[in-house]
């Protein structure tokens, strides 16, 4: 069982990347050390009327210096996550992980993939980019402004999708596929549900290799509660019905593991 | 000074125990705190057969509070009986099985199927208010509860605690009807229905509409039905709904419970049920109580 920490972490630095989107480096002491690629972690808000941990995905993870990169959409006025991104340099914050199991990395190998990220499911996919070893094709779709773009074209080649064709391919990433007439032997993607909808199918058309990580509402987010789970397609052992935990068994699943 | 308390002739090293639905059967929590240290730990509802739950979202934040419509979700008791119970005996603390049903039928399959299990007390789950049968169906109506209370009490092998809906006119109605139909502990309050509704989406927060709420928004309600209850009956209560620290679990001994559940606290600070079984001890030192017992229901 991979080891999980809770921690006061310190701001080391925020900023607002897009309109909405901030990006804030953290440090650890354990956590960053055991993380991978597609984990998450748990943020607290520490304010007695914000109980439930905040699940924010992990988009860097730098192992010498102990440190995780967190890229993240403010929900709103007085959520969670616009206190979070209010938190300057030197703020503490109470973080549980790194939670989840991650994307699985030996399986892509030397391998032609496709790394797919859409809207807010695009920052898991740039430590992916940093650590797969294979020949990355990199989709990233928005609803229009771009962010992570340059990091990206650091790590593989990139092609962009904007819903309202400010830049790249207008659509979503499965229109820059078509468009670029891309193909891969494996696939790798985090995004809202109807994109990983579409990519689970045109993976099992086409017999490719997929790994999506899922997101839903989730409570205790080390896999207690079963507030967050998905269908799976098959009796899951540990539920001993047709139900995953997102938070502890994914958030990344074999395409064909699950039902969308 | 002594931090033993005995629930219906089972003694348990603390009144720290886990609510049920928030702690699965410990597994995941181990890696958090030691088992050891609690009283008890009160497994997630389990019936005769796998229930899968209800649709997702099963879970919504509530200013200071959050709702659930999981559903009783549960791999069965077979699955439970070879998995869970064994993971439990590891370690040193009393096992209570919370049981679920949807007809009396189906309670007591389960409870007779624990009856040769080494499992200390069975907390009989009447007052799910996010199943459609079963559940609080049968927490509603004090001729109901007594009758399920006797029809379980007849086939138990343990001890059995009835735990009560606070969705009721008067609770102190269903914890007589309980103690008369042979309830050996009460515990209380399970959660309030609530609703919550998303208005940028114009949809309901939860799959499954209405949801239980917990969390420290419900402790005032709780404590007080506690109390109400406690004047009510003669049998033990365990006390639950918001308790998030060690004040918070000794308003509730105060108030007449002799045991204490930590819920929705376990989700926003997993480790806070040995928290609790600390405080209480710093509490009974700060103010020379020896015994748990000198305390319950010490404010009248």
């Amino acid at each position: 069982m991979a080891k999980k920490w809770k921690e006061q972490v310190t701001v080391i630095s925020q900023e607002c990347i897009t309109e909405g989107i901030y990006s804030m480096w953290i440090q650890t002491e354990n956590i960053a050390l055991e993380a991978v690629p597609g984990q998450f972690v748990s943020m607290y808000t520490g304010d007695g009327s914000k109980l439930l941990p905040r699940p924010i995905s992990i988009c860097e993870i730098d192992k010498e210096k102990k440190s995780l990169r967190l890229v993240y959409r403010v929900t709103g006025e007085k959520t969670g996550t616009k206190q979070f991104s209010q938190a300057a340099a030197g703020d503490c914050i109470e973080v549980l992980g790194p939670l989840g199991n991650g994307f699985p990395l030996e399986e892509g190998k030397g391998k032609k993939a496709f790394l797919i990220g859409g809207g807010i499911g695009v920052p898991p996919i740039l430590e992916l980019a940093k650590q797969l070893d294979g020949e990355k094709q990199i989709i990233v779709g928005y609803r229009d402004t771009q962010f992570l773009y340059n990091e990206f074209c650091q790590n593989g080649t990139v092609y962009v999708a904007t819903e309202d064709g400010s830049a790249g391919t207008r659509g979503n990433v499965m229109d820059a596929i078509r468009a670029n007439a891309l193909d891969a032997e494996i696939i790798y993607a985090c995004g809202p549900t109807p994109m990983l909808r579409a990519i689970k199918q045109y993976a099992e058309e086409k017999g490719i290799v997929c790994y999506i990580s899922m997101e839903e509402r989730m409570a205790c987010g080390i896999g207690a509660c079963l507030a967050c789970v998905c269908q799976s397609a098959e009796k899951d052992a540990h539920s001993n019905v047709h139900n995953k935990r997102v938070c502890k068994d994914g958030p990344v699943f074999l395409s064909t593991e699950v039902e969308l | 000074m002594n931090t033993t308390i005995n629930l219906a002739g089972v003694e348990l090293k603390n009144p720290v125990m886990t609510a049920s639905g928030t702690f699965g059967s410990g597994a995941e929590y181990s890696e958090f705190v030691d088992l050891n240290r609690l009283g008890a730990v009160v497994t997630k509802g389990v019936a005769n057969v796998p229930w899968p739950g209800n649709p997702t979202p099963r879970i919504a934040e509530t200013h200071s509070g959050m709702m659930n419509a999981i559903g009783l979700q549960n791999p069965g008791i077979d699955l439970f009986c070879e998995r869970d119970i064994p993971f439990l005996k590891q370690y040193d603390t009393k096992i209570i099985v919370n049981v679920c049903g949807k007809t009396t039928e189906e309670y007591c399959e389960v409870v007779e199927r624990l009856a040769d299990e080494d499992v200390d007390l069975l907390e009989i789950n009447i007052s799910c208010p996010n199943v459609k049968a079963g559940g609080i169906a049968f927490g509603q109506n004090p001729q109901a509860v007594e009758a399920i209370t006797r029809e379980v009490k007849k086939r138990a092998k343990q001890p059995i605690i009835m735990k009560l809906s606070p969705n009721v006119t008067d609770i102190t109605e269903m914890a007589r009807a309980a103690e008369a139909g042979g309830a050996d502990v009460l515990s209380l309050i399970n959660t309030l229905t609530g609703m919550k509704i998303d208005v940028h989406k114009r949809a309901f927060a939860l799959a499954n509409k209405t949801g239980g709420v917990s969390g420290p928004a419900i402790k005032p309600i709780a404590v007080r039905m506690v109390y109400q209850v406690a004047n009510a009956v003669k049998v033990p209560i365990i006390g639950m709904g918001g308790i998030a620290c060690a004040e918070d679990a000794i308003e509730f001994i105060l108030a007449g419970a002799t045991a204490v559940s930590i819920g929705t606290a376990n989700f926003f600070n997993p480790m806070t049920t040995v928290e609790v079984a600390d405080g209480i001890e710093q509490y009974m030192k700060q103010y020379g109580f020896e015994t748990i017992d000198s305390m319950v229901g010490l404010v009248k």
